[in-house]
């Protein structure tokens, strides 16, 4: 039998599967929180950034953000809002929707900057400074990939030796976002007793963070190179819970998992605006919308958001119940920055001409996801990842 | 100062509003709802009063059990605490019987210093419940405030209108409604979202309040909705010709609109 007639719930052309079912009161409304705000400080203002390449009030921004408790937002403790993992990966979507270059200064600051600090460092370290960073006082970076070493951070060069009680740090960092805005570096070098982490003052003698020009994607997104050149540092500098790779690899899967869902929020927000300029657009005397050929675009984009979101849902509530694998992060990474490129890129043609234009995310957000696809993983390293899970043959070690 | 904020759980002015087939009510179950906005002004007023001195915000509504949604809202962006009246013999009710409920309500959670809501609610759009409110109360109101200050056991407020600002005193306990100028409503941080978890909300029935069923609802509403019709599609838009008068010719059609 099936149920008495019920009037049905309307249909949200954004949201075609009722995937809002899933989640709870709280979620919608951190989810509703995180719109709000990027609709205030970011949406008004970031075709403008992308175009010149730079943030106008970077420590605003980050304090904006910090003021809603976004930053750090899934750490409990020392300031942070102690959030669920879920709740972090739809605040991501959000502002990914926004921006990826702006969901990036949060990733950093909270999954990689903070998160080291916070799983991995002393009990001073973190009072020093996880409650500066969750208000956006401070803003700090994760260096950890250098100009010849990418996706094999274990063959780094930047080395860190003992001088009496103090550590010397010397070599290079590339491609590390927030960098030339930071107050606090945490960096991972070698050492005689293997890879370890390191919490620099940016302060310190012997360090600059040059940024980055000419990008072409994450225009809104501040990318430098580290240079570390004899920066001494006392010996309660170094991380002292872990030694090896583990360490960085166990920040960049917090960061991952957040990509997981924010690749989806520029997917959402180019599908969204195709799905508008479709409606609008009149050629041969009828709308864009009207034309089959469009409308299986169309389709075929929500098919694939919808896939990719309940993919995120349920890694997230695996991550809230403690039982999400890195290789189910990857498995995520993935597919949903994969399918958000090429959602993208199929809104793109939906606008023809107008699609290329500042004047409509499109863009910008197809731009930037070459970025993500790349970064914290490269479709080629995750691939063989999930190659490794399947076949239990590693193709890259 | 202890505060009353009437709030109410409308449907979301983005979505397809509609009435029922049935009874021409407001059809409040097949779109989404949500806590009026005119009403975040009166809560976001509220709370800058209790933040700067002392007190307790208190957040009240009426509506059927999706309503709560709205008081949980008000408790996420910083209110102290909730109640929920309802009960499905209010179903259908105007504006008099909807007044009566709100007095009796405020009566039962105590005597507050003031009374605040939004200036008209955004379905109904009436903005009659405030003035009937406070006549119900036995306290001055004072409507449509676009700046209010608190002090010494009266309420100042500035009243704009199309062609003066009026400055309006009243004193202690009195009702004040607000308008969209007012503030700028602050959204709900991760630290108020987790906080309102906690907050008490109490379910108060009519026959909590003492109120018979037959003062309120459709059958005592002393107007109702006989009929509906979609409103036809939009005309097409009056096209100016810029003959070297188009900011003028623009300028007087926003005047004439009472837009400028």
């Amino acid at each position: 039998m099936s149920a008495p007639t019920k009037k049905l719930p309307p249909i949200d052309p954004m949201d075609l599967a009722g995937i809002d079912d899933l989640l709870s009161d709280e979620e919608k409304a951190v989810r509703d929180s995180v719109r709000r705000l990027c609709e205030t400080v970011v949406d008004p203002f970031v075709a403008d950034w992308f175009e010149r390449g730079e943030i106008d009030d970077p420590r605003g921004l980050a304090k904006e953000l910090g003021s809603l408790g976004l930053l750090g937002m899934h750490l409990e403790g020392y300031g942070c809002a102690g959030m669920t993992a879920t709740d972090y990966g739809l605040a991501c979507l959000e502002l990914e929707a926004s921006d990826s270059g702006v969901r990036s200064l949060v990733s950093v600051q909270g999954s990689l900057a903070m998160f080291a600090i916070w799983r991995w460092g002393s009990e001073e370290q973190k009072q020093e400074w996880l409650p500066r960073m969750a208000t956006g006082e401070a803003i700090g970076c994760f260096g950890l990939t250098e100009p010849d070493h990418g996706s094999d951070p274990g063959s780094m060069r930047t080395r860190a030796r003992r001088d009496g009680d103090d550590w010397v740090l010397d070599g290079r960092k590339m491609w590390i976002t927030n960098g030339s805005i930071s107050d606090v570096a945490v960096v991972w070098a070698r050492t005689d007793e293997g890879i370890r982490g390191f919490v620099v003052p940016t302060a310190s003698t012997g360090f600059s963070a040059p940024l980055i020009k000419h990008k072409l994607s994450l225009r809104a997104s501040v990318t430098s190179e580290l240079v570390l050149d004899g920066v001494r540092l006392p010996a309660d500098a170094v991380l002292p819970e872990v030694r090896g790779l583990k360490g960085p690899l166990s920040c960049l899967n917090e960061a991952r998992y957040g990509i997981v869902w924010g690749a989806l929020g520029a997917a959402r927000s180019s599908l969204d605006a195709a799905r508008r300029y479709a409606i609008e657009r009149e050629q041969f005397g009828r709308p864009l919308a009207a034309f089959q050929l469009t409308q299986s675009k169309l389709a075929d984009m929500a098919l694939e958001l919808v896939k990719g979101q309940l993919l995120a849902l349920h890694l997230g509530r695996r991550k809230d119940a403690g039982t999400l694998r890195p290789e189910q992060v990857s498995l995520g990474k993935l597919n949903n920055v994969r399918e958000a490129l090429e959602i993208c890129r199929t809104a793109r043609t939906v606008l023809g001409a107008n699609g290329i234009s500042l004047e409509f995310p499109v863009i910008r957000h197809m731009n930037n996801l070459e970025s993500v696809l790349t970064y914290e993983g490269t479709v080629e390293m995750h691939t063989l990842v999930v190659g490794q899970a399947m076949t239990g043959e590693s193709a890259f070690r | 100062m202890n505060i009353v904020v009437c709030v109410k759980h409308v449907p979301d002015a983005q979505s397809d509003r509609t009435f029922n087939e049935s009874d021409s009510t407001t059809d409040r179950e097949g779109v989404d709802g949500l806590l009026s906005e005119l009403d975040e002004y009166a809560v976001e007023a509220a709370l800058k009063l209790v933040e700067e001195g002392e007190g307790e915000v208190t957040v009240l509504t009426i509506g059927p059990a999706q309503a709560a949604d709205a008081v949980k809202k008000a408790l996420q962006m910083g209110a102290d605490k909730g109640v929920h009246v309802s009960d499905e013999a209010i179903h259908g009710s105007d504006a008099v019987a909807t007044s009566l409920v709100l007095a009796e309500a405020i009566r039962k959670i105590g005597s507050p210093d003031l009374v605040l809501t939004g200036m008209a609610s955004t379905d109904g759009t009436m903005g009659v419940v405030p003035a009937m409110l406070a006549e119900r109360l036995g306290v001055p109101q004072v409507t449509y405030a676009s700046e209010l200050t608190v002090s010494d056991g009266t309420a100042t407020i500035r009243r704009d209108g199309d062609t003066a600002s009026e400055t309006i005193v009243a004193t202690l306990p009195a009702l004040v409604s607000v308008t969209d100028q007012i503030n700028e409503p602050r959204y709900p941080s991760f630290k108020g979202i987790m906080a309102a978890k906690k907050k008490p909300v109490e379910t108060w029935s009519l026959a909590d309040l003492g109120v018979d069923a037959s003062q309120v609802g459709l059958d005592a509403a002393w107007t109702k909705v006989e009929s509906f019709t979609k409103r036809p599609p939009r005309q097409q838009g009056q096209i100016v010709t810029d003959e070297g008068d188009g900011g003028t010719r623009l300028a007087e059609f926003l005047s004439a609109q009472k837009f400028i």
